[in-house]
């Protein structure tokens, strides 16, 4: 980023601010874990967000606002960027997505380019890999997430194997790469860069958007289009996308051959202070459950209490969700919210006739591959892929 | 093919719906100014300035502050990281003296 540009930003950023934090009364939050004091901050087409950390910006939503629906809004969703040069204004009318490499036919398209192409429409969660990564024990580096880096939206665009189809793959087409208009600061440092094989790039469902939740998408969310890969953590959903590359080749750039990847074990897991173990890029997203309107630790009146929460997979689609009042030893069905499709937030809810106690309710998922969650945490070195069954200790009064 | 049958084999080979109405594709200019970094910074300690000249060129004193209380050899792989995988360009005296500063002050107690 050139200074002077800093400087305004700094400038007419430090006013905004100061309305924000008039406007807001609660301006910190403690995340349920060491060294979890964060504070609660609005960044530009976003309501005040946990930041998690201000250069590059890392939004994370509070977890309190999942229960505001199936959908999250575009000013609630969370951010996550990994290299600081951002661009902090970007031209949708000129804005190109240059498709080059192993192909017949070099393509620059505009987005007009793209809506005159058949457009489509999918539901899907997008969650970082390390969501939940501060709840893992023991303790791991990285982006100390509480379990608010996911959200559910609405996204539009075009099937990437409709612009991969236009271009026409070369017969040695390996994989095809993505990256978009951030910039390392550095440049030595490996610019951001994804890569899907063929035969995922291809599919119904990887989608080039570029309207979330039926509105341009936030500029920390990729305005003006990002890749979506429904189903897939969302490291492979490349903001601002700019460059999609058919390669002839595995790609072996540092963010798909260091970075991101996973033990190629069960679960993703393996014991505290293993090293030396296999390991794989990381792809599908695993089944989660939560409930939405209760806090751990909280007290309510006794009587018809309804829990509701949320939970998704990797695109299977959620079964059912079952929950437990005592911590685990029995489950009972909840019910099913509406099918916003099998890449989506489920809504669900149990009503539950509240007797004085002290209860540990716990929510499990299972999707229709037939996985489901264990009450085990899985652990790893990068805090990936957590999933574990949630639980909340609830006193009835 | 009538219009119907095309839309059920659309619905059915993915969750991608097709949309039959036109959409528009955003236009124009979309500007933020990002805030300045309001904090964590870094706490005092031998070393504090030092990790400052370089861990800050490229990320907030949060990505330190704000993690767990991580061991030496913890530390010690985030700061050889930085250089090998990311480029910074930390000589090593500079690196020893931040890989203390960080064990002393964000170190496992």
């Amino acid at each position: 980023m050139d200074r002077s540009r800093f400087l305004l930003s700094v400038g007419s950023a430090l006013g905004w601010l100061s309305l924000a934090q008039g406007a807001s009364a609660q301006t910190a939050v403690t995340l349920p874990f060491v060294n979890g004091e964060r504070r609660l901050v609005a960044y530009p087409q976003k309501r005040p967000l946990i930041l998690q950390t201000p250069r590059p910006p890392q939004l994370e939503t509070p977890f309190s606002l999942f229960d505001e629906g199936a959908f999250t809004a575009n000013d609630a969703f969370f951010v996550r960027w990994h290299l600081a040069g951002i661009p902090e204004s970007v031209d949708a009318s000129t804005h190109r997505i240059a498709v080059t490499g192993a192909v017949r036919r070099e393509l620059s398209l505009s987005l007009e380019d793209l809506a005159a192409m058949p457009v489509v429409e999918i539901v899907a969660v997008n969650e970082c890999s390390g969501n939940s990564r501060g709840f893992f024990n023991p303790r791991v580096p990285g982006g100390q997430w509480a379990n608010g880096a996911m959200g559910n939206a609405r996204w539009t665009g075009v099937r990437l194997r409709d612009i991969l189809a236009r271009a026409g793959l070369q017969p040695n087409a390996v994989q095809v790469q993505f990256r978009g208009l951030d910039e390392p600061v550095l440049p030595q440092t490996p610019a951001f860069k994804k890569s899907l094989d063929v035969d995922v790039a291809r599919g119904d469902d990887v989608i080039v958007a570029f309207l979330m939740n039926g509105e341009p998408m936030p500029l920390l969310n990729g305005f003006p289009v990002r890749l979506v890969v429904a189903g897939w953590y969302a490291t492979y959903w490349v903001k601002m996308l700019s460059q999609i590359t058919v390669l002839d080749h595995a790609d072996d750039n540092f963010w798909m051959k260091t970075a991101y990847r996973i033990p190629d074990t069960p679960n993703a897991s393996v014991a505290p202070g293993s090293t030396g173990f296999p390991t794989v890029p990381i792809d599908k997203m695993n089944v989660r459950s939560f409930v939405t309107n209760l806090i751990d630790g909280a007290t309510l009146k006794a009587g018809p209490t309804a829990l509701r929460g949320i939970a998704f997979d990797g695109g299977s689609g959620v079964r059912r969700v079952d929950v437990s009042l005592d911590g685990g030893a029995t489950w009972s069905n909840a019910v099913l919210g509406e099918d916003y499709g099998r890449y989506s937030f489920r809504l669900w809810n149990f009503t539950w006739d509240a007797k004085p106690g002290t209860y540990t309710i716990a929510v499990r998922a299972t999707s229709r591959d037939g996985a489901t969650q264990s009450a085990t945490p899985t652990w790893n070195p990068s805090g990936y892929m957590r999933n574990v069954i949630e639980t909340y200790k609830l006193s009835v009064a | 093919m009538k219009a119907w049958l095309l839309f059920l084999l659309l619905a059915l080979a993915g969750a991608g719906a097709a949309l039959s109405a036109n959409v528009a594709a955003p236009q124009g200019t979309t500007t933020v100014a990002l805030p300045p970094d309001v904090g964590p910074t870094f706490k005092p300690g031998p070393g504090a300035g030092v990790a400052r000249q370089y861990c800050t060129n490229c990320h907030s004193p949060a990505y330190v502050a704000n993690q767990p209380p991580l061991a030496a050899a913890q530390w010690t792989a985030e700061v050889t990281k930085m250089q090998r995988a990311y480029g910074a360009p930390i000589p090593s005296d500079a690196a020893s003296t931040i890989v203390r500063y960080l064990t002393a002050v964000y170190g496992k107690p």
